[in-house]
């Protein structure tokens, strides 16, 4: 008990005037509260402190280069982002010499790509007969890391199944550099 | 008759149960938290939603930070001298047993091979990242890609540590192939990621983790 009592008979009136014996009592609130924040504070470090890891599959690479490995995808089917600087990206559908849309620049918003691959994860499976949209990631040398995890985690939130990270082409560079988005 | 006196009860309430329980909590978290160890090179990961989290075990740790030093790291610390000591016999570069000890203690490190003996003679704190320049990659898969074979050699130790272990062990469970996570600064450019992703796609491991901080809104 926070007080112990060690009073014995209490019935007793009229005797001595003694000083009280008040050694057993100890306030604990203050022990409690401060046990608590500490609590509090290590419940919070352990379980923010541990990092996440987003994982990441790339196609086997073919060493061959006899082997062209250009696969061919329907152009209704895909769009490709072109991960520039200054964390804005470039997109076009279907191919780049004959785009279905031309390269635009949007950032990485809600408003900007998620808005885009959304509107194209819907129309996709309409024009192509019930096949999904693929989604082809080319990020240029001056994008950063945090362009390439933000479109990962992009295409986790709008549940795109088909993606891929892939070489960015001179002619998708030129694409970024007249957009004005290449620079270092 | 006299008027029912109303006891009046006593404000102060018995905190020692409580006290116990505060304290007990306390103690789990204190006794479970594992202690930050101070990095060599701090790095700001970029943040995502994802949830998993990163194994403690089993993992192999690239960090990259600082305009492009690569720095490389083996979680468990006996397949760490394993993978050094292949490391010795593929660049010819002998290590003292005293080396291999003072290896063992070594989270991450970022030189080229020959410096290696170097910096762990130096004293634990004295390996800072300034004296340490990143250990050196390209897009081959030569000796000079000497990244490639650290990745490669930890693999290769952690395939036979983990076959150790089943002998050894009662009730091992093998943990898989060794993972490999790439740990970059939020504004490390893509050319040196893609050095990265290559020397990994070379030697076919294709999966690898980018490790992140947490995102709350989406």
């Amino acid at each position: 008990m926070a007080e112990l009592n060690q009073d014995s008979g209490g019935g007793k009136k009229g005797g001595k005037v003694r000083s009280k014996k008040n050694g057993g009592k100890v306030d604990l609130t203050a022990m409690v509260d401060l046990a608590f924040l500490l609590i509090t504070f290590f419940m919070l470090t352990t379980s923010l402190s541990k990092p996440q890891a987003m994982d990441v599959n790339m196609p086997d690479k073919n060493k061959d280069k006899s082997i062209v490995d250009d696969i061919e995808i329907a152009d209704n089917r895909s769009i490709t982002l072109l991960l520039g600087s200054d964390n804005k990206i470039a997109w076009y559908y279907g191919q780049l010499a004959s785009p279905l849309s031309p390269p635009a620049v949007v950032d990485y918003s809600k408003e900007g790509i998620r808005k885009i691959v959304l509107e194209k994860k819907a129309q996709v499976p309409k024009v192509s007969g019930g096949k999904d949209l693929i989604v082809v990631i080319r990020p240029s040398d001056r994008s950063v890391q945090r362009n390439l995890v933000d479109i990962l985690d992009e295409m986790k939130i709008t549940d795109v199944k088909r993606f891929m990270i892939s070489k960015i082409k001179p002619e998708e560079v030129e694409v970024l550099k007249t957009n004005g988005i290449y620079n270092e | 008759m006299g008027k029912a006196k109303v006891k009046r009860a006593s404000t102060s309430i018995d905190m020692t149960a409580m006290c116990d329980v505060s304290f007990l909590l306390l103690t789990f978290f204190v006794l479970t938290a594992t202690a930050r160890q101070p990095e060599t090179m701090p790095v700001d990961t970029p943040q995502s939603t994802t949830l998993d989290k990163l194994p403690d075990d089993n993992l192999s740790v690239i960090t990259v930070g600082n305009g492009g030093k690569i720095f490389f790291g083996v979680k468990n610390p006996n397949v760490r001298v394993m993978t050094l000591k292949n490391m010795s016999a593929k660049y010819n570069i002998a290590f003292s047993n005293e080396d291999y000890e003072k290896f063992k203690l070594m989270d991450d490190f970022g030189v080229p091979i020959k410096q290696l003996r170097g910096l762990i003679s130096l004293e634990k704190d004295k390996r800072n990242m300034d004296v340490q320049p990143g250990i050196p990659v390209d897009s081959t898969e030569e000796l000079s890609n000497e990244l490639y074979h650290w990745v490669q050699q930890a693999r290769l130790a952690s395939v036979e540590f983990n076959r150790d272990q089943e002998g050894k062990v009662k009730g091992w469970e093998d943990p898989g192939a060794m993972k490999v996570a790439i740990k970059a600064d939020a504004e490390e450019k893509y050319a040196v990621m893609n050095l990265i992703i290559e020397t990994l796609r070379n030697q076919k491991q294709n999966k690898f983790s980018f490790v992140t901080g947490l995102r709350h809104e989406n």
